[in-house]
């Protein structure tokens, strides 16, 4: 059968027969030289073979060498992406450090202007209910610290001291719902009372709807309450409406932003004693 | 039998050449290969190419194969000619073997000449020669080839008519 469809194809024999022959004289006719033409033509197949081999293997010993190069790059940018996150954390550690410093170059500059004696203590911990805005301070009556002292940081007040231990002291903070202070307008000194509304705010209160208040007055200590010494920033005056009766309702932004609070003053003189000849 | 016929012609063929001088200016190989292209086909006539031209190059001192390949190429053109024209009188066998064997000349020299073993200083005169040579004992060999089954045939019943006289 197959012999048959062959027969059918007699070019294609004719093309064996030729190439037969061709290789037959190729292998006894010799190039120029001195090789046979045959092993001529193997030999240049063979080299073109090798050639070919030769080739893959090199491609593949490239990949090979790029596959362990990245791994080798792979397990470097690891090592370096480890270096990388402890020096952000070093880095880091740092930029704590100097804030810390800033913050307390700063507290010492304020102390330094403050004619009033005071005492540098770090705020330790924060209050234990959200119901009370109050912090923690790690000095208290063995360092000189009593109630109803008033605590101030550089930029304002931030509240009082409600119970000293003998190492450390619960502060109320002006933010508190429980809190107040006497305040005044600094640029008209219209006179009112500051207390905290529980949501990190302040309103003031008791200033009379003829009052000159206007929305970005500094608000700061009158020093009638006998708690906060007169002339320590409280905030700024966010908001102010017409209430209902006599009184305007002032909105009082914190100069303190107590949720970053770490080192604070003890006003170590109360306003009254202060006040007594 | 067709195949037998072919093989004993070349042997025969061979025989011959062999025997004649050695500047005779016949291919008597080449005439048996063109001629049994011309009665069987291009296949036969390239096996009857490849192998008279195979045992000629190897009776002689030549490359093996540069005979066998221009036999083989002529053989199967010849054969695939006798297909497509009609090449039973007698010119246009001659031509065919005129023309199979310049054609056989013209590859068997020119391989030759290509490789660069052998030269050819007047190839057209006996290349013509050998055409006319091969041509005349191609179509008087092949007539003979014709007649002799109907030779045989009427020996055969002269000689039962005597018997039975």
């Amino acid at each position: 059968m197959a012999l048959a469809d062959i027969r059918q194809r007699p070019g294609l024999i004719l093309g064996a027969a030729i190439a037969l022959h061709v290789a037959l004289i190729s292998l006894q006719v010799t190039t120029q030289s001195g090789v046979t033409v045959f092993h001529a033509v193997v030999f240049g197949s063979v080299a073109e073979a090798q050639r070919g081999a030769s080739g893959a293997t090199g491609s593949l010993r490239s990949l090979w060498d790029g596959y362990l190069d990245l791994r080798r790059v792979r397990a470097e940018n690891e090592t370096l992406r480890g270096e990388i996150g402890g020096l952000r954390i070093q880095l880091q550690q740092e930029r704590v450090t100097a804030e810390r410093a800033e913050a307390l170059r700063r507290l010492l500059e304020f102390r330094e202007r403050t004619p009033l004696p005071t005492t540098g203590a770090e705020v330790i911990g924060s209050g234990a209910s959200p119901e009370f805005r109050t912090v923690t301070i790690d000095k208290g009556t063995s360092h000189g610290l009593a109630a109803n002292l008033a605590v101030v940081a550089p930029a304002g007040v931030v509240g009082r001291i409600t119970l000293p231990s003998a190492r450390a002291s619960l502060v109320q903070l002006l933010v508190d719902r429980n809190a107040a202070a006497g305040a005044l307008i600094e640029r008209s000194r219209v006179q009112g009372i500051v207390v905290g509304v529980g949501d990190g705010g302040l309103r003031m209160d008791f200033v009379a709807a003829t009052g000159d208040v206007v929305a970005g007055d500094i608000v700061v200590t009158s020093g009638i309450d006998g708690l906060y010494p007169k002339g320590f920033t409280i905030g700024t005056v966010e908001r102010v409406e017409r209430g209902d009766g006599l009184y305007h309702v002032i909105t009082v932004r914190p100069a303190v932003d107590v949720s970053r609070l770490e080192e604070v003053l003890v006003v170590l003189t109360p306003p009254a004693a202060e006040a007594q000849p | 039998m067709r195949t037998l016929g072919v093989l004993a012609a070349l042997a025969v063929a061979l025989i011959i050449q062999t025997s004649l001088p050695a500047a005779a200016p016949v291919d008597l190989v080449l005439v048996v290969v063109v001629a049994s292209a011309l009665a069987s086909g291009p296949l036969t006539g390239l096996v009857a190419g490849t192998l008279g031209g195979l045992i000629q190059d190897a009776l002689s001192t030549g490359i093996l194969g540069m005979g066998g390949l221009a036999k083989t190429v002529v053989g199967f053109a010849a054969g695939r000619f006798a297909t497509q024209f009609i090449v039973t009188a007698t010119i246009p066998r001659l031509l065919v073997f005129a023309a199979a064997t310049t054609a056989h000349a013209a590859l068997f020299m020119g391989l030759y000449s290509l490789l660069g073993l052998r030269s050819f200083p007047d190839p057209v005169t006996s290349v013509a020669t050998q055409a006319v040579a091969n041509a005349v004992i191609g179509v008087v060999g092949v007539r003979m080839v014709d007649a002799f089954p109907g030779m045989v045939e009427r020996r055969r019943a002269n000689r039962g008519m005597r018997v039975k006289r």
